[in-house]
């Protein structure tokens, strides 16, 4: 056993690599990017041969780990929770098909969206899915959980999500490890028909997926990871899911709750303490770091019976994370606050690095543009999508990974053309390829601007797939050679670059500009890593 | 023995060493600690806050409760204020007092002093100047940690080895610069202190 100080996200890698994984698939995206990172960068982890590989998207990873499940490996899949929503198809899917060696989906959510653009709550998705959920309250219990979910995904053949938020990713503290276990070898599926989705073998395997469900709820009655916490004064009984737990110790300072408390850590829900917890209290007061899907669960559509409160009946705000102060308030206790931020504090939104290539390619679209009417520019997501904001101005929409080529294409079709897409290098590996094939299909007239800084720069310089290989994926998708411009986006090549914008606007068809220059960060740590190299 | 920190500065100005040293002296004295960092878009020269809390208890929350920080330290003089709500009335802040000027609305340097004047204990050090006097611009931060250091209540020397630990892999310069900018930062909160 050793102590180590880390960031539950660093928690979950090292718990998955004392776990025995023999590999992590996963697309970079905050809060989750950790994960991945740690185990690319253990040298404990090469040492023992694990795979650790960022993959195109959500999609892809989540179905390489289905794979190497299928092969009977331990393996982990990590997204953000939008990560999740690209990933569903076959997230929900291996619901149906099982696992065969130990397979867990960490899916990151955001709730405030500090570095999001919804905050989506994925426990839906894996209650929807009719999986197992784990949701830790601490970066320990994020390590125990790992060990404890890779044994549930083996004993009941399931995939097992893990699901954590911002907080307790990105949150530091001592942890405890326990002693490594061996990788799994290879072995198949006893049925080797248990992974063909047929309708008449998925409609038994889902009878199955069914049948399984009283004993996932016993499972969550008695592995230890939901307690009934007892208290004297039973005019209300608390449910805490997640972070939510440790904001109501932090009010008590002997972290004695004088109400029942049913702390959850692992769904189906248990069924039993809930119950006991109903029979009781007074009345039930849920607090969920996310969405109100416990408290939904226990309302019912009418309110009928026990008296709910939570986040549904303004008892606790309706968005956004919890944290201590909002907790206070719920429990009824005056809340604390020192003195208001004085009005001279100006906002300081983040803002795209001084020398940053994208600021060279905007400054010349923005330019070429001039002539037309404003509203054009669909972008994408990535440090691009900060153009939005002056000084340049640049964009007009962000939606998803890849909708900028497809809606700039549903915008030319209704008659907006020119229309733009922008789009980074790696959003468009990640999801913009099949949509450029669209628009190449139906020649549509359309400029798509791929902004290539060799890099997936909003997440913190991770590989993009795409190096070095956009000018071929793009010939190969079938836009026009003549139409494909690659441009340096410099100070000095500004008139040369607004001159080869100006002259795919006007053309009525396909054009992708792809301007290529390394990101200044990457760029710099590079040649830090060089120099010391060097020296 | 209880400390909630708030950690502020500008995305890229160097408050997660800050916090990794305060971290590592802590947990080698035997405290609980739970540092919240902020990664991601905020990192991309906005604003960014650490809550970096320390206890001889196991900690619950990860954040702080407003109104309940000992401290904030600051490595920006505006970004200082941002966190008063958070402040305890009888906390301490202390802050460089050299802005960061990236957005065009940045206020009247005179009247971010003026504010911070008014908050009760207050330190306040042009840790980019004395950082440089020193030799070493790029370790104001280890000047600020410096000034903090007198109400950590963890001794000087188990700073000084958790710097040691934190930069060794950079070599015995930078160590010596840092601890360097650490004393220097502690001088100047002593001199304050005994005005
Ligand atoms: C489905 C989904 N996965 C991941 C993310 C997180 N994410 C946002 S931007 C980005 C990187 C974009 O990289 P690139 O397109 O190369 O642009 P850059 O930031 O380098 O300019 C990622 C991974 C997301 N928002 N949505
Ligand atoms: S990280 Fe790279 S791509 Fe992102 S804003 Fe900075 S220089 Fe530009």
């Amino acid at each position: 056993m050793q102590k180590l100080v880390l960031l539950g996200d660093e928690a979950i890698a090292q718990a998955a690599i004392d776990a025995g994984i023999s590999g992590i698939y996963a697309y970079p995206g905050t809060p989750s990017t950790e994960i991945t990172e740690y185990i690319q960068h253990s040298k404990e982890a090469a040492a023992k041969g694990i795979k650790a590989c960022w993959t195109a998207n959500e999609k892809t990873a989540m179905e390489t780990a289905l794979g190497m499940s299928y092969a009977g490996k331990r393996t982990m899949v990590c997204m953000k929770h939008v990560g999740l929503n690209v990933a569903a198809d076959p997230f929900i899917n291996s619901a149906i098909t099982g696992a065969n060696g130990g397979l867990i989906i960490v899916s990151a959510d955001d709730p405030s969206m500090h570095s999001s653009q919804n905050e989506q709550d994925s426990r839906f998705y894996g209650k929807f899915a009719l999986v197992p959920i784990l949701e830790p309250s601490n970066q320990q219990e994020a390590y125990d959980m790992v060990r404890y979910g890779f044994d549930l995904s083996e004993r009941f053949r399931l995939p097992v999500m893990l699901r954590i938020t911002t907080r307790l990713a990105h949150s530091r503290s001592g942890i405890e490890t326990r002693q490594q276990r061996e990788q799994n070898d290879v072995s198949l599926p006893e049925n080797l028909r248990q992974f063909v989705l047929l309708p008449a073998i998925a409609r038994k395997q889902y009878k199955n997926l069914l049948g399984q469900q009283q004993a996932l709820i016993s499972e969550s009655e008695t592995s230890g990871l939901n307690t009934y916490i007892d208290g004297t004064d039973k005019s209300k009984g608390i449910i805490t899911t997640g972070l939510a737990y440790n904001y109501l110790m932090e009010n008590f300072a002997d972290r004695i709750v004088p109400f029942p408390v049913v702390k959850i850590g692992q769904y189906p829900l248990p069924v039993k303490l809930i119950e006991k917890l109903a029979n009781e209290c007074e009345e039930l007061l849920i607090m969920e770091e996310g969405m109100p899907l416990v408290e939904e669960q226990l309302a019912g559509l009418l309110h009928r019976g026990i008296k709910v409160r939570g986040r549904l009946d303004g008892t606790l705000p309706r968005d956004g994370e919890l944290n201590p102060n909002i907790v206070a308030v719920a429990l009824g206790f005056t809340d604390t606050r020192g003195e208001e931020i004085p009005e001279i504090v100006a906002s300081r939104p983040p803002s795209l690095c001084v020398g940053c290539p994208h600021t060279d390619s905007y400054l010349a679209l923005n330019e070429a543009m001039e002539s037309y009417s404003k509203g054009r520019v669909f972008a994408d997501i990535g440090c691009y999508t900060l153009a939005a904001l002056p000084p340049l101005q640049s964009i007009n929409s962000c939606v998803d990974m890849g909708a900028s080529i497809t809606m700039a294409k549903g915008a030319a079709d209704a008659g907006l053309v020119p229309a733009v897409a922008v789009i980074g290098d790696s959003t468009f590996t990640h999801s913009g390829m099949t949509g450029l094939l669209d628009a190449v299909i139906h020649n549509a007239p359309i400029t798509v601007l791929i902004l290539d800084n060799s890099t997936t720069g909003m997440t913190g310089g991770q590989s993009s797939e795409a190096f070095g290989r956009l000018k071929d994926i793009v010939t190969g998708l079938g836009v026009d050679p003549e139409h494909i411009r690659i441009l340096k986006p410099l100070r000095k090549n500004h008139a040369e670059n607004v001159q080869a914008i100006k002259e795919e606007l006007s053309y009525e068809g396909v054009s992708v500009i792809i301007p290529t220059r390394e990101c200044i960060q990457t760029l710099n740590k590079r040649m830090r890593e060089k120099f010391k190299n060097k020296k | 023995m209880k400390r909630d920190i708030i950690l502020a500065g500008v995305g890229g100005q160097g408050i997660l060493s800050i916090a990794a040293i305060i971290g590592t002296a802590a947990v080698s004295s035997g405290i609980y600690v739970k540092q919240a960092e902020v990664h991601g878009m905020s990192q991309r020269g906005g604003d960014v806050q650490s809550n970096l809390r320390l206890s001889s208890a196991p900690i619950a929350s990860d954040l702080i409760p407003f109104g309940k920080a000992d401290m904030i330290i600051s490595v920006e003089p505006m970004e200082s204020l941002r966190y008063l709500p958070y402040l305890s009335p009888e906390g301490w802040l202390i802050t460089n007092t050299t802005p960061f000027v990236n957005i065009p609305n940045y206020p009247d340097i005179e009247k971010v002093m003026e504010e911070i004047g008014k908050v009760r204990n207050h330190i306040v050090l042009d840790a980019d100047q004395m950082a440089t006097d020193a030799g070493s611009a790029r370790s104001a931060n280890m000047v600020i940690l410096g000034a903090a250091s007198p109400f950590l209540d963890i001794p000087l020397e188990i700073l000084e080895e958790a710097i040691h630990s934190t930069f060794k892999r950079k070599g015995e310069d930078i160590v010596n610069m840092n601890l360097n900018a650490l004393r220097i930062g502690r001088q100047a909160a002593d001199a304050q202190m005994s005005k």
